[in-house]
């Protein structure tokens, strides 16, 4: 057997492992993870376990892109800070004021931007990232607070909604081949759809 | 090649230890129901053959015609047929739903099989427009007990991936011989249309 091929089994084994095991811990995701390892790292597994955060946080990335450079850099920070103010905030009130539907309804409108791919300035997306960032560090820190847990876990959302955005918003904007940004608009419309479908759950309740 | 073999052996033994041990710290926690709706939603769509001969129609159909409607049946699918969804969990009743399903097979089916190339807006309306039926009918069935969230994120993912596939296929299009098996599947489409109508009325 060829080195080269004993690596790309290996590559494939690994893949293929790590694809399993990517899906095997869903059961456990929801909010307020608890890793053991402190509330950093509690902060941080709740964003990648979390898909009413991890979307729309993914959905502004794409958004950002689509926008240009100067739109991804100032929602790098613009949403990094909002989510963090927002969860301080939220903390300090202790109660998740904001409704159930109002996440969903980001989910419908980033990905509706996005799968429209309008030509957005600078300052709306940055505006969008603000009120996006707002609403779910509010919920995050209120519930951080309901469930007694440590302010420090808004570290570690901040820090992964830092490095999600940096990545995600980065990749699209790199994106010359039409085909490529018609994928992310594609996914768009997949987050505008999951979007729509959350907030008749949302409508109907008990789910 | 023992070392290769044995490197690639602890590796996967490295690996899934820490899968093993992820799990063991991630399901620390209450909530419930999560994975069961992402499962629940993957599934759902391809285990009913009308949503998915409709869904795979759609992306053949998008092959024909090629670019924008290839890329824009896609993004409109989803969209309407979470309209559809959304409309069933509110309690808007829509009539004749598995008859609209029957017809979506039909005519998508009818359409690959012709090679109908109507303007882009006019194939835009005729998805989105059977997207709702697809939707009101298979959107709201989520099993009690599971995360609405992640059915919704799974129903979107495996109908855009019946998209995809539908889209694949269509590639084929590209040959002479192509172009004639990708008639002929639309016209299998439509017959299995005919006996989704049948069974609707009946």
């Amino acid at each position: 057997m060829r080195v080269s091929d004993a690596r790309r089994r290996v590559a494939l084994a690994g893949g293929a492992v790590f694809a399993a095991a990517a899906f095997w811990p869903a059961p456990a995701e929801a909010h307020l993870v608890t890793t053991g390892l402190g509330p950093i790292y509690d902060g941080i597994s709740h964003v990648l376990m979390s898909p009413d955060d991890l979307v729309p946080i993914l959905a502004m990335a794409f958004l950002a892109g689509l926008n240009g450079p100067a739109a991804g850099r100032r929602t790098l920070f613009a949403l990094t800070v909002a989510w963090f103010a927002g969860g301080v905030a939220g903390f300090y009130s202790s109660q998740s004021l904001v409704p159930g539907a109002a996440a969903a309804m980001s989910f419908l409108v980033l990905g509706g931007l996005t799968a429209a791919d309008w030509r957005l300035s600078p300052g709306i997306v940055t505006a969008l990232a603000v009120v996006v960032g707002m609403l779910h560090g509010w919920l995050n820190g209120a519930g951080i607070a309901e469930s007694q847990r440590e302010l420090l876990g808004l570290v570690g959302i901040a820090s992964v909604v830092f490095v999600l955005v940096a990545l995600a918003s980065a990749f699209v904007v790199s994106l010359r081949a039409a085909w490529t940004r018609i994928a992310v608009r594609v996914a768009g419309s997949w987050i505008a759809a999951i979007g729509l479908l959350m907030l008749g759950w949302n409508l109907r309740g008990g789910v | 090649m023992t070392g290769v073999r044995g490197v690639k052996t602890v590796r996967e033994w490295m690996v899934l230890a820490l899968m093993f041990v992820l799990v063991a710290r991630l399901e620390a926690h209450v909530q419930s129901g999560q994975a069961a709706g992402l499962f629940t939603g993957l599934k759902h769509p391809i285990s009913g053959l009308d949503h998915v001969l409709a869904m795979i129609a759609v992306g053949l159909w998008g092959a024909q015609l090629g670019s924008p409607a290839l890329w824009m049946l896609p993004v409109a699918f989803p969209m309407m047929m979470a309209f559809g969804g959304f409309m069933g969990l509110v309690g808007l009743p829509l009539p004749g739903v598995e008859i609209g399903i029957a017809m979506s097979a039909i005519m998508l089916g009818a359409a690959v099989a012709r090679e109908s190339r109507p303007s882009i807006g006019i194939a835009v309306l005729l998805v989105a427009f059977f997207a709702i039926f697809h939707g009101h009918a298979h959107g709201t069935e989520l099993p009690k007990g599971q995360s609405g969230l992640t059915y919704s994120i799974g129903f979107v993912m495996a109908t855009g991936c019946l998209h995809g596939l539908g889209i694949v296929i269509g590639l084929i299009h590209k040959w002479p011989a192509g172009k004639t098996a990708l008639r002929a599947a639309g016209a299998i489409v439509a017959m299995a249309g005919v006996a989704f109508f049948w069974r609707a009325v009946t």
